[in-house]
């Protein structure tokens, strides 16, 4: 008792040098809002340059100047996004210097050597973004061109090993080396290569590299719909909607791969720290994945909206419209059942009638095999539309056109049948078994995603045009979709991010160094909810003003928009 | 019939129709039991949604659902069912929330897990057990048999009670609590769990419930008080024998459970 007491007692003296207070959102809530904000715009900054090295590549290599420009267009919302990245990242660092110093420390301890180098790379990265946006007119055609790419990749390259360095500080706070223990306030056991190379380091650097594209792809697409909006005449609308279709491609291609690098992470945390794990998916922050499913099914009806309504532009389209409900009947359904909680909330006379919080019928759509099965599905589904996008204006000349569309049929019917099988077949085997079915369902849709692919880049070469797309002819609600995919996309970076933060509990570094402030409490879902709402405002107020930015010095170059000659066919992606 | 088709029509049968479904129909499915008002909202919403979507995915569509709204809002001639629908919208959504937020003498709405996260260790009648890559130890122990014989006695003795004499939550003591002790009965429930989960949450019983998640509100005993390691062990293994469930084994993870 008298240990126990006097443990409390250097707690609360220890408490009071290792940290400071921020008026109105107290310590933690500051660094909160800091991080993430930093969080979301160097996520911007990493996922632009990745397709704009694309897109430029696409330039060159099929000689358009369309993408030259699209690119140039990317880059130029990256300066301005740069530096709120790096003012974003300096108030980080003196909040958690000053509100956090004795954690500060202990960080600092391990990783000084990769902070001067991550800083050293930062200003690298800066100046190599700089040569490649204010070289792009003058090394613009020939060798020189190539080389202008090769900036690019190499801003591609700088940014990615910024992050995973940052990576490397963070996921040490969640799974630090085994036998890691703090002896006198210094790390003990560690090293700092092995504390970066940490057993979540590499799950998390793979999935934060696919979700800047998804994110980026994202809020491109907005900048893109948001002058859509504003245009004043045909051809700027013309460009800003091929724009914002091209991002929202890229957006959403990226993002359906972006849940087999979740699904890793999720299991690497199991694996580290089972306690870890059922906190995150079956303890109290379980109910925080079925906000992501509610989320996630936003993005996906959002994705299949602007994809219909899309098709209204393209002749030829309209032949496909009268499927268009059925599948949204599909999405719905999927949407509704991955939405179902398996613990609901309710009143006592709720609980009473339920014999538990557990529906006793609708309890069986709360386990993974109804979820899983309901997700392939809206992939499944979210692909066909594309598919009829992609197909609205072409007639297929092929001699096989027929039997190629019938095997693409046989493989949709195919995948889905075998989703549904092992969804039902799921109920009724161990668990073990039954999680290993996701990788099969997974593995199907996967198989016919490229399968109906490969086939149609074949059934389509040389095809006949019904028509052009007639490019800005989309109505302006479609645009809105496009915005709300990119602040779904950002509140749910905020969540995730509150999830894998929040299971660490009142630890600051799991089970090495504990959170002795009276903030060591995990908040409630309703209060990170509020604060991850709090920073999405404050990032998507920045970024709308750096879109208004982007507009103004476009104007300051020419006060006449640039011709831009009506583009051309491109619902290939 | 007419009207039937039109988009506006359409509309709002699917919302109220969908509301209808959740909120009457669903409880009429065998074993089903009334759906909690919020997960009446979430799936109304959900469907709302999904008819805005529908009534505005193709231009024509669109137009046609739009006509009336505009016509209400704007013609002349409708002057009185504007001003009745601009008076009779708020106080329905006055009444609502007034009904939302008034005093009642009920519970409010509550939000409980039931898969609460083990410690990774446990103290065990005074000494320290491991609990990640436990195995129930009887499983290579003595006789299979014997053990689901020791660990029925248990049962009976000790968990029918509550937990019921077909495993299914409906005990004669069992009514006398609210959340109703758990059923062992179906998939979803012991299966999702090891059975050193199993062996924690008997031996620790309410008291013995992690701090996050609270209220637990569990009258479930501390068995390690009253019970033997070998005994909590046996009991564990009936629980699985006798509902036909398998453990789940310790290995690839990842089950999601909400």
């Amino acid at each position: 008792m008298m240990i126990d007491f006097l443990t409390l007692l250097q707690a609360a003296a220890e408490a009071g040098r290792s940290y400071g207070d921020f008026p109105a959102v107290g310590g933690r809530g500051a660094v909160w809002i800091a991080a993430e904000v930093h969080l979301m715009f160097a996520a911007f900054v990493l996922g632009v340059p990745m397709f704009a090295v694309i897109t430029e590549l696409i330039g060159i290599v099929g000689k358009d100047e369309r993408y030259d420009k699209l690119s140039k267009e990317f880059t130029r919302l990256l300066v301005f996004a740069y530096s709120a990245t790096a003012l974003w990242g300096g108030m980080l660092l003196f909040l958690l210097t000053t509100l956090y110093p004795a954690f500060w420390g202990h960080m600092a301890d391990i990783f000084s050597m990769s902070m001067w180098i991550y800083a050293g790379l930062f200003f690298v990265e800066s100046f190599t973004l700089y040569l490649y946006y204010y070289g792009w007119d003058r090394w613009k055609s020939g060798r020189a061109k190539w080389g202008h790419w090769g900036l690019g990749l190499l801003l591609n390259v700088w940014g990615t090993i910024v992050m995973f360095i940052a990576n490397g500080w963070l996921t040490y706070m969640m799974s630090p080396p085994e036998g890691t223990t703090v002896a006198e306030g210094l790390p003990d056991g560690v090293t700092m290569w092995n504390a970066i190379a940490n057993a979540t380091w590499m799950p998390i650097n793979i999935h934060r590299l696919i979700a800047n594209a998804v994110f980026g792809g994202s809020i491109v697409a907005a900048y893109a719909a948001y002058r859509f909006l504003a245009a004043k005449t045909p051809e700027e609308k013309a460009h800003y909607d091929w724009m914002g279709y091209v991002g929202t491609f890229i957006a959403i291609a990226t993002f359906v791969v972006l849940p087999f690098a979740g699904y890793w992470l999720g299991r690497e945390m199991y694996e580290y720290s089972q306690q870890m794990g059922v906190t995150m998916m079956g303890g109290f922050m379980s109910w925080l994945w079925i906000v992501q499913a509610i989320l996630i099914g936003v993005l996906f009806l959002a994705a299949n909206y602007y994809l219909w309504t899309g098709m209204g532009r393209i002749p030829g389209a309209e032949r496909f419209l009268p499927y268009t409900k059925w599948m949204l009947l599909v999405l719905i359904v999927c949407w509704i059942v991955w939405g179902t909680p398996n613990t609901m909330i309710a009143s006592r006379d709720e609980f009473a009638a339920m014999g538990g919080s557990r529906h006793p019928f609708l309890g069986v759509l709360g386990l993974m095999s109804g979820k899983n099965t309901a997700v392939n599905f809206m992939i499944l589904t979210t692909f066909l539309s594309f598919l009829m996008y992609r197909r609205g204006n072409r007639i297929p000349t092929v001699t096989w056109a027929k039997a190629g569309t019938l095997t693409q049929g046989a493989m949709f019917v195919l995948s889905s049948a075998y989703v549904l099988w092992l969804g039902i077949y799921g109920y009724f085997v161990p668990t073990i078994t039954r999680i290993s079915y996701s990788v099969y369902q997974v593995a199907a849709v996967l198989a016919c995603i490229i399968g109906v692919w490969a086939i149609d880049i074949f059934l389509m070469r040389g095809s006949q045009s019904r028509g052009e797309i007639r490019w800005g002819e989309m109505p302006d609600r479609s645009q809105y979709a496009i915005f709300v995919l990119a602040v779904t996309f950002t509140w749910l970076m905020g969540l995730m991010g509150f999830a894998r933060s929040g299971i660490r509990q009142h630890w600051h570094v799991w089970e090495v160094m504990r959170d002795t402030s009276d903030r060591a409490v995990t908040p409630a879902l309703g209060y990170a909810a509020n604060m991850i709402s709090l920073t999405v405002v404050i990032f998507l107020g920045l970024v709308a003003f750096i879109f208004w930015l982007g507009g103004l010095a476009e104007r300051a170059v020419s006060k006449k928009p640039a011709p831009i000659g009506q583009p051309q066919a491109v619902t290939g992606g | 019939m007419k009207h039937l088709k039109h988009p506006f029509t359409q509309a709002v049968l699917l919302i109220v129709g969908s509301w209808a479904f959740f909120k009457f129909v669903i409880p009429l499915f065998p074993g089903s039991a009334p759906v909690p008002q919020s997960v009446v909202l979430q799936f109304t919403l959900i469907a709302a949604v999904g008819v805005l979507v529908y009534v505005s995915e193709n231009e024509e569509r669109w137009t046609q659902f739009k006509a009336p709204i505009t016509a209400t809002l704007v013609d002349a001639n409708k002057k009185w069912l504007r001003g009745g629908l601009l008076t009779v919208i708020p106080l329905f959504i006055g009444f609502v929330v007034f009904q939302a937020a008034r005093p009642t003498v009920g519970s409010t709405a509550q939000l409980r897990s039931i898969h609460p996260a083990p410690p990774g260790q446990i103290t065990f009648q005074g000494r320290s057990l491991a609990l990640e890559g436990l195995e129930n130890p009887l499983r290579s122990r003595g006789s299979l048999e014997e053990h689901y014989e020791t660990g029925k006695a248990i049962y009976y003795q000790n968990c029918m009670p509550c937990h019921g004499d077909l495993l299914d939550g409906q005990g004669h003591f069992g009514h006398g609590f609210n959340p109703t002790p758990l059923a062992f009965d179906r998939a979803g429930t012991i299966d999702n769990l090891q059975e050193s989960f199993v062996f924690w949450r008997i031996a620790k019983g309410g008291p013995g419930l992690p701090r996050e998640g609270t209220p637990w509100n569990s009258a479930m005993p501390v068995w390690e008080d009253f019970l033997t390691e070998d005994e909590i062990w046996a009991v564990t293994m009936f629980l699985y024998e006798q509902s036909g469930l398998e453990p789940r084994t310790w290995g690839e993870e990842g089950e999601e459970h909400d």
